[in-house]
């Protein structure tokens, strides 16, 4: 759906409305959900700096703690870890995802971040926007808005993860599926 | 997402005997996560929010039932304290019994701890709640084996390869068991030291080498393990007295230094200091003793996480 040179072009204009929505650049963390959300961050975080001059505080969120449903944890649940470079009070949170799909994911960041402290605001900013939201939950910065039926399956590769930029669209084989 | 296979798909932890290198290899690599949640502020995550975990203690143990108290707290579980004493088995009601009556609170996992080795089997085959096992008489203490092993990974590097001596009453420790079964299985060269009377017949059976002094046990060891050596035990005759074991068998800073320049040394706690193991040693650098205890916090938090897993990936 997206080549490399699209989602470059993407990303940037997501550092533009960044930059556009906050006058104080440094009252701003990035923060990154893993495992596809912390790239992405890494690179607006990259826009933002050629852009402004600006080095923009970057944290990474591990949610797997705090999902509502254990079913869904894949076969090795290896957390990475959640970590912070500053404390969140008195920070304007970004949170960044690859794909916003049902919503849980952010719910459970939302919740993870509460108890590491108290934000002066959270936004969230993602590449995709896949529809098909469980919870009444929305980006503030949107890359691509991408219509899809339930039964297909939105795969976002990162340079720094998988090795190319991509979006790729296809259809799912399996009958059932717990996704 | 989910099209790997599981590696942990057992409802239940009884013992290391049965269990997979890539098995114990996921237990551990699950409880370092656990770590980094004693060092937040808030130590708490919702993963096990409004599970039911039920502590059965038959013997007493402050330490290892708090620690899978707090492991149980930490991952907002609700938990549940039965000891033997002043319980209902005290009163005649047989172990089923007990086990049945608990099961109609509709526990998530219980956990026990019990005088006669096979207890947790038993329970573990009539109950629907998942059943770790907390100690079975001297047969197994899977979860201190893994919190050993989980503390010579983070001192070590890799279990492969290293030479581990494990010190005391072998005979009658379930520690003891637990540990040969998680070393061996990960490739260390394991040693058991300790007075004959002490030692069980045909122990090398196991896969480890057994000899009688500590120079021996000592020599080129990269893990020096003391195991406590119960005070009660002298009165049936297996040594003569608690001063006569630390001349043979305890561990002094001299001593140690007959093992490697950077070994470590462990003990399961609690201490009897002057007996197996001297102050200057358990409370000096080489020590890493206190790590075992944070680290148990979370190896625990790690089993329970997965055992719970394990059974809702059936679909609750």
């Amino acid at each position: 759906m997206l080549d490399e040179h699209e989602i470059s072009r993407t990303i940037r204009r997501m550092a533009v409305q960044l930059v556009e929505r906050h006058h104080q650049l440094e009252q701003i963390l990035l923060v990154g959900i893993r495992t596809r959300g912390l790239p992405l961050a890494e690179r607006l975080r990259h826009e933002i700096e050629q852009l402004e001059g600006v080095e923009v505080a970057l944290g990474a969120l591990d949610i797997t703690l705090y999902r509502d449903d254990l079913s869904t944890i894949a076969p090795q649940p290896v957390i990475k870890g959640t970590h912070f470079p500053v404390a969140l009070d008195d920070r304007v949170v970004v949170l960044t995802d690859d794909v916003l799909y049902t919503g849980r994911t952010v719910r459970a960041a939302l919740d993870e971040l509460t108890d590491y402290g108290r934000p002066k605001a959270v936004q969230l900013a993602v590449l995709i926007d896949r529809g098909h939201r469980e919870l009444p939950i929305q980006a503030d910065i949107i890359g691509k808005t991408l219509p899809t039926a339930r039964r297909e399956m939105v795969e976002v590769a990162f340079k720094a993860t998988d090795g190319e930029d991509c979006v790729r669209l296809f259809e799912r084989q399996e009958e059932d599926d717990s996704e | 997402m989910n099209g790997e296979e599981r590696v942990w798909t057992r409802k239940d932890l009884l013992g290391i005997a049965e269990l997979s290198k890539q098995e114990i290899l996921t237990l551990l690599d699950t409880a370092e996560s656990f770590l980094d949640v004693a060092t937040r502020p808030i130590k708490k995550v919702p993963t096990l929010r409004g599970r039911t975990v039920i502590n059965l203690f038959f013997e007493n143990s402050t330490r290892t039932r708090s620690s899978f108290e707090l492991a149980e707290k930490r991952l907002s579980a609700d938990s549940l304290n039965f000891s033997g004493s002043g319980s209902a088995l005290s009163k005649g009601e047989s172990l089923i019994d007990t086990a049945l009556n608990l099961e109609a609170m509709s526990p998530d996992l219980v956990i026990i701890r019990h005088q006669h080795p096979g207890v947790p089997h038993l329970l573990a085959k009539r109950l629907e709640s998942g059943v770790i096992n907390a100690g079975d008489g001297a047969h197994e203490h899977p979860t201190q084996a893994l919190l050993d092993a989980f503390t010579i990974r983070r001192h070590k590097g890799s279990i492969e390869g290293l030479k581990v001596s494990i010190i005391g009453d072998i005979e009658h420790s379930r520690v003891v068991r637990s540990n040969i079964h998680l070393l061996t299985k990960l490739g260390a060269e394991v040693t058991v030291a300790g007075p004959r009377t002490m030692m069980p017949a045909g122990i090398e059976a196991m896969g480890v080498k057994a000899v009688y002094d500590l120079p021996s046990a000592l020599h080129d060891a990269d893990v020096v393990m003391m195991l406590r050596v119960q005070m009660e035990r002298h009165t049936k005759g297996l040594f003569p007295s608690n001063k006569e074991y630390f001349d043979l068998f305890g561990l002094t800073p001299q001593r140690l230094q007959m093992a490697k320049e950077d070994a470590i040394v462990m003990h399961p706690g609690p201490m009897n200091r002057g007996v197996e193991i001297s102050s200057s040693v358990a409370d000096g650098t080489r020590s890493v003793i206190l790590d075992q205890v944070a680290n148990g916090v979370a190896v625990r938090m790690a089993v329970l996480y997965l055992l719970i897993s394990a059974r809702s990936g059936g679909m609750v």
